[in-house]
């Protein structure tokens, strides 16, 4: 054939390119990731997923940007290493595959046996004998197979069903600190942990300050005595070298890890690391007062209850207020910019608006009374109306092509002084700008 | 002159006692019937205080901008955590409180914002930590106390939706607030006067609690006096009444001072 450039295949390169994704995916997922060669990585994401809202997303994501590279990918996730194996491989439908918790079995049973990981002649001889289906294998008497093929068919079936561990050995990014402590007796108990963690933090502490970095993201390894590894990862909002902070950031997580018969070695690696530049002790020395350290609070918190809960809130330009508040991440530089404070804003927003019923006069009066979750509430004083008109170049077209888009906003004092913010759907005389419907959407000062 | 100084190293030393130290300043409301009424002629900063506004949504609203006031006049970051974020940072700001000094932490639960209030508490230097709460036990209101006075910055807690007739809890706090909206003055136009509320202070240590009018937080977070009162409540305290429960009428108020 011409044209046709014929290449030998690098093994030592692929394999390397392996361990180089296997790393990304570490960054990104989960701490523990494997390589698993030939042509795929490992990656055990128990308890990460909620980072993405779920499994799914996760896997969607992984898709896209392993996609936007320039490789095909297929991903699964299951409960066990084997299961995730098979499906990833066998049901290539291009969309991520989540097998519920506990669907492993199921799963398993209508794939073919070389799903397992077995060797080709061995699937290839299970298929002659009439082993078409994982179920078949599961359902026939085991010795005689067992007999025939050696114990690795079975060992693979009971990885894959989860009736034994299969372990995944994490692969480190060298070029990283990374600080270990091997331990003469399996621990288990949170105290001991907590003693380790601030060793280890220590050592990794001084590995950073002769390399003049500080940690982003750290991840922490427990070595269990089954061959099992866990780990927790904890990110910071600016690079952090403080052994005291990293070590409790780190004790905080500790719920989260079993330690099922003990742990025989942790190792912590700071997974991801930029530069901090040495720090001034002359301002502790010399008494001076140092401002609170907010970043210390707001990594804590984040990692508590997820970086996205933290916020500030900055304005931005908008037609409709409730998109006159953007959220800004919480350590993020400040503008020093605000809302300008002519126009009235509740301090409580309704959200979404709720719909009252109103007596009022068309076309720009403010309304009379109001009643809102069955309550009746007398209008005494009132301020408006402030007309905003929707976003149409948000909402896709023109505003007169939008309806619904024109929003008379009337600030009303009740008689008991509680003041609202009332708006009407539409401008009072032309329909088709809105229905004439009254909504509430907050409540002032 | 000695009667008092008797009755201020008694107070010092019962202060010592309860482990309130006044070595934390307090902020003043600036408005004498109120800064009088408490124990450091402020609110004082490194204590815990319970703010609450009502079932009625516009109660919260105003209870969220007389914190923001108060929160506009100390230094430093605040934290302000919540379950969900149906508050409108803008307001915050018209109170004096600028976007920049506050971080939100969207909670979810009673139990996580306190959780995240004492994180936050530990910290010395902060200008002020806001918990959104539905309950708060004395265990919980006890812990955030001890926090904030370990740290000295000034705790506050939101009882969201608090009802009106609700049975005072025991707690910590040293004081407790209660922000309602009152029918602001008459303009005779279609437009708004400055808002007015009806503060309510419940519970403080050793004082009898108080109710004032007063016209709602300024562009710097201060409160007023309605000029159409001032006389009246200038002219000082009646002695012995009992706090109503009733809104009182807007033209007429005199603080009212009881013994609950």
């Amino acid at each position: 054939m011409a044209g046709l450039e014929v290449a030998d295949a690098a093994h030592e390169e692929y394999l390397e390119g392996l361990r180089r994704l296997a790393l990304w995916a570490g960054r990104r997922y989960s701490p523990v990731v494997a390589a698993d060669p030939p042509d795929g990585i490992w990656i055990d994401v128990t308890g990460c997923a909620h980072r993405f809202d779920g499994e799914k997303p996760m896997l969607k994501d992984m898709m896209r940007r392993i996609a936007a590279s320039g490789m095909a990918c297929q991903a699964a996730v299951a409960d066990t290493a084997g299961c995730a194996h098979a499906v990833a491989r066998l049901v290539p439908s291009g969309r991520p595959s989540v097998i519920e918790p506990g669907g492993a079995r199921a799963a398993l049973s209508i794939l073919p046996v070389s799903a397992l990981r077995i060797e080709p002649g061995v699937s290839e001889e299970l298929r002659r004998m009439g082993f078409e289906r994982v179920e078949q294998l599961i359902a026939a008497p085991r010795a005689p197979l067992a007999k025939r093929f050696g114990r690795q068919l079975y060992k693979r079936l009971d990885q894959a069903l989860g009736q034994i561990s299969e372990p995944i050995e994490p692969v480190f990014p060298v070029e990283l600190p990374r600080a270990r402590r091997g331990l003469l007796e399996p621990i288990g108990t949170a105290e001991a942990f907590v003693h380790v963690i601030d060793d280890l933090a220590d050592d990794i502490t001084a590995l950073m300050v002769r390399e003049g970095i500080g940690a982003r993201t750290l991840d922490l390894y427990f070595q269990r005595v089954d061959g099992h590894s866990q780990a927790i990862r904890i990110g910071t909002a600016s690079p952090v070298r403080d052994p005291r902070h990293i070590g409790r950031l780190l004790s905080q997580k500790l719920g989260e890890v079993d330690p099922g018969l003990g742990v025989e070695a942790m190792t912590l690696v700071a997974s991801l690391v930029q530069p901090l530049a040495a720090s001034q002790l002359g301002s502790i020395l010399s008494g001076e007062r140092r401002g609170p350290d907010i970043s210390a609070i707001v990594d804590t918190l984040a990692n508590r209850f997820g970086r996205r809960r933290l916020f500030r809130t900055q304005p931005r330009e908008s037609a409709m207020p409730e998109r006159e508040v953007e959220d800004v991440p919480a350590l993020s530089a400040t503008q020093g910019t605000s809302w300008d404070d002519d126009l009235p804003r509740p301090s409580r927003m309704i959200i979404p608006p709720e719909p009252v019923e109103v007596m009022a006069m068309l076309p720009d009066h403010p309304p009379a009374m109001f009643i809102w979750r069955g309550k009746r509430h007398r209008v005494a004083q009132a301020d408006g109306p402030e007309r905003l008109h929707g976003e149409w170049c948000r909402e896709g077209g023109h505003e007169a092509d939008t309806p619904y888009t024109v929003r008379d906003y009337f600030q009303v004092e009740t008689a008991t002084g509680g003041r609202y913010w009332i708006f009407r759907l539409g401008d009072g005389e032309r329909s088709a700008t809105g229905p004439m419907r009254w909504f509430i959407h907050g409540a002032f000062a | 002159m000695a009667n008092s100084t008797v009755l201020h190293e008694l107070r010092e030393r019962i202060a010592q006692i309860e482990g309130v130290s006044s070595r934390h300043p307090a902020l003043p409301f600036q408005i004498d019937a109120i800064d009088q009424s408490l124990p450091d002629g402020g609110l004082a900063t490194g204590a815990l205080h319970e703010v609450a506004g009502s079932r009625e949504l516009a109660d919260d609203a105003a209870a969220t901008v007389f914190l923001a006031g108060i929160l506009a006049r100390m230094e430093g970051t605040v934290f302000w955590c919540m379950h969900w974020r149906d508050l409108f940072a803008p307001a915050l700001h018209f109170a004096g409180l600028h976007p920049d000094r506050v971080i939100f932490i969207e909670a979810g639960s009673d139990t996580n914002v306190l959780i995240a209030m004492e994180e936050c508490l530990r910290q010395p230097g902060l200008g002020g930590v806001v918990g959104e709460l539905r309950k708060l036990s004395l265990t919980a209101s006890r812990r955030l106390q001890l926090a904030a006075e370990e740290s000295g910055v000034p705790a506050f807690v939101f009882r969201r939706g608090l009802p009106a007739d609700a049975v005072a809890d025991g707690t910590a706090a040293m004081t407790r607030w209660r922000i309602k909206a009152a029918p602001s003055e008459r303009l005779g136009i279609p437009s708004l006067a400055r808002p007015r509320w009806q503060v309510a202070l419940e519970r403080v240590r050793g004082v009898e609690p108080k109710l004032w009018i007063l016209e709602g937080c300024d562009a710097q977070g201060r409160l007023a006096i309605p000029a159409d009162l001032g006389r009246r409540i200038a002219s000082g305290a009646r002695p012995g009444g009992r706090l109503k429960a009733k809104p009182l009428p807007s033209s007429r108020l005199i603080p009212i001072t009881a013994g609950v």
